[in-house]
């Protein structure tokens, strides 16, 4: 008995987690990947197996490859521009005084707000009769925007909010790989004559890399993952303008109902991030400098 | 090739004074070694000379050139970190080039003088790997080699020796001491270690609280030392002092005098007194045999103090006599500065040139 018990304790400890991880990892991903190749409505007792027909669907249906235009749009300008802001964000108020501590803080706090909050009052300040940002481009007699109300901006609308709430946290988190950078490097390259821009090129930006290249793939990952802005500003509209994948897959599987459809396109989502994934620990072992 | 002039130098941060008010003058080619016990200013004087810290106050020539305004780069002044400070993300290569690239130096000079740089630090093997795959001395040795590329004028190191292991120090003490005599450039070396200091230096200038004790060459420092301190901080034991409130009989002549100190290594042990001025029983309380010297700690009327043998049988007996010569007694007056032997110094002790 003792013996028995012995050989599986290592087993039992890791139990719990490894349950918990199949229960809801490991077994919905493959229920999901067995219902793509089926098609079912969520209620009737038989599923009916239809092999690769869900995603010959998908290839022809126009509203999923503007979701996934919408997502890849959505996914480029935000993380690019977030981490682009965020980085010169930080060198800017990297600074260890009073101030920029505030101001540190100040920028953070957009990431500790729920996003349906977020949601909420950027809709009122994009209304375009009342809203506080149309007021403001008046009062500069600058032309207005319809914001949400136009496929022409409602997408770069959700960019504008996606920025705003995660530029704070990414600021944060280069501002703490600027600190880890030994100060006497910079001593050093004074006496080196180097200009401002070399120590830049030559050595933070070098040292700081990992951590921008972590946070562009956290970015990504979570980027291609967008609903709740999408789901409370725009429910993908208007004219599907704000259409993204998680959101089509939303719709056709609890709206419409046709739930190994939605699988299907689950799983190309799965696909996609699942690259990401590979690339991030790939690169991550090789290309960017660790210390 | 300079010298380096400190005229009225004063430094504060904030409420804290750290130099109050500095004059020296760092003589060209020399190995001066600037050292103190920690927080005495010793660091931060050596950064005004890189251009690191400005002074609050006062001017600092480098030759003839006044620095005041000018930029650390513009200095023509090499510094050694303590933690040697290379760029991690370049290979030794890089690290040693990337001075010579900011000041435009064309690429085939530059190749030339990175292996000419690399040789004689022996590097050369090694150019292409990235600082985190060497080892420490081989990590100094980049440092050096990115310092000594520049052909600077002052070579300014900061306590360059403190991260290696002792037996690494020891040979890297002896290469900078030859690295100095082959370069011929000013070298200004701080540290906190006494031993470093009298055996790199040709000129020692001692710190205490942001104020110069005394600047001599290593010998003058050990045998004239100009006041208490100076005494105490160099050798080991420290010079052993007696107040001479404690010896009614000596019988001073003169009254400023308040302390009398000698030498650890001066004092004698003897069975029964002798000839000198200066003896009294003492009692062994413990005894350190290193080897080639013994230490003895002895327990007297004025206090404990130390002897110091060279190659002398172990001396058993409890009671005893510890004497010492005359003319190797020295006076301390009040305010703590020394007297006679400083005054009565004959000739100029000679300064050891190069190893």
């Amino acid at each position: 008995m003792s013996r028995w018990l012995e050989r599986f304790r290592p087993y039992l400890m890791v139990a719990p987690a490894i349950i918990v991880f199949v229960l809801f990892f490991i077994y919905p991903i493959g229920y999901m990947i067995y219902l793509s190749f089926h098609e079912w409505d969520f209620i009737s007792p038989d599923k009916q197996f239809v092999g690769l027909d869900n995603f010959a669907g998908l290839s022809e249906h126009p509203e999923f490859l503007k979701s996934l235009e919408n997502t890849f749009v959505f996914t480029f300008f935000s993380v690019g521009i977030t981490t682009v802001l965020a980085l010169l964000l930080a060198l800017w108020i990297n600074r260890p005084t009073r101030f920029y501590g505030f101001v540190q803080g100040a920028v953070f706090s957009p990431h500790i707000i729920s996003l349906v909050s977020i949601a909420m009052l950027w809709m009122w300040l994009m209304d375009p009769q009342y809203g506080l940002l149309n007021w403001g481009l008046e009062m500069f007699g600058l032309p207005q925007s319809e914001w949400l109300a136009s496929p022409e901006t409602a997408l770069y609308s959700i960019i504008l909010v996606a920025i705003w709430k995660s530029i704070g946290f990414n600021t944060l988190i280069i501002i703490a790989g600027l600190q880890s950078i030994p100060p006497h490097l910079y001593e050093a390259a004074a006496l080196d004559q180097s200009s401002r821009f070399t120590s830049f090129a030559k050595i933070t930006f070098p040292m700081i890399s990992p951590t921008l290249f972590f946070l562009i793939i956290m970015n990504l990952i979570g980027s291609f993952q967008v609903f709740e802005t999408i789901d409370i500003m725009t429910q993908g509209g208007p004219l599907q303008s704000t259409n993204t994948l998680v959101y089509y897959i939303y719709e056709y599987g609890f709206r419409f109902f046709q739930l190994g459809y939605a699988s299907s396109a689950g799983v190309i989502l799965l696909i996609v991030l699942s690259i990401l994934t590979v690339l991030y620990f790939f690169l991550m072992s090789r290309r960017v400098h660790y210390q | 090739m300079a010298e380096i002039r400190f005229e009225n130098v004063k430094k504060t941060y904030g409420e804290d004074t750290i130099i109050p008010d500095m004059n020296m003058t760092i003589k060209d080619g020399s190995f001066t070694v600037i050292v103190g016990p920690s927080g005495c200013g010793k660091s931060t004087t050596l950064r005004m000379i890189a251009g690191l810290e400005t002074q609050t106050e006062g001017n600092i020539y480098i030759g003839d050139r006044l620095v005041n305004d000018v930029s650390p780069g513009k200095r023509n002044v090499s510094m050694v970190f303590q933690n040697y400070a290379l760029y991690p993300t370049m290979s030794v290569k890089g690290n040693i080039e990337f001075g010579l690239k900011n000041r435009k130096v064309p690429k085939a000079e530059r190749q030339k003088l990175i292996e000419e740089v690399a040789e004689i630090v022996g590097l050369t093997p090694y150019l292409n790997k990235k600082p985190q795959k060497l080892s420490g001395g081989q990590r100094q040795r980049v440092a050096l080699a990115r310092a000594m590329v520049k052909k600077p004028d002052v070579f300014i190191l900061d306590e360059p020796l403190s991260n290696l292991d002792a037996k690494l120090r020891q040979q890297m003490r002896s290469e900078l001491v030859q690295l100095h005599a082959k370069l011929g450039t000013t070298f200004v070396y701080v540290t906190h270690d006494q031993v470093e200091a009298m055996s790199m230096g040709d000129e020692i200038v001692l710190l205490d609280q942001g104020e110069i004790m005394q600047m001599a060459p290593p010998l003058d420092l050990y045998n004239y030392p100009a006041n208490r301190f100076t005494a105490q901080f160099i050798g080991t034991p420290p010079m052993n002092l007696v107040s001479v409130d404690q010896l009614p009989s000596a019988g001073f002549s003169e009254k400023a005098v308040e302390q009398i100190g000698f030498r650890p290594e001066k004092a004698k042990l003897r069975h029964f007194p002798g000839n000198d001025q200066f003896s009294m029983p003492c009692t062994i309380l413990n005894r350190e045999t290193l080897g080639s010297e013994i230490i003895y700690q002895l327990d007297t009327f004025a206090g404990k103090l130390y002897a110091k043998t060279f190659n002398e049988p172990v001396v058993d007996d409890e009671q005893l006599v510890v004497s010492v010569n005359n003319e190797d007694i020295y006076y301390f007056k009040e305010n703590g500065r020394c007297i006679a032997p400083y005054l009565n110094r004959e000739t100029p002790i000679k300064v050891r040139s190069t190893v």
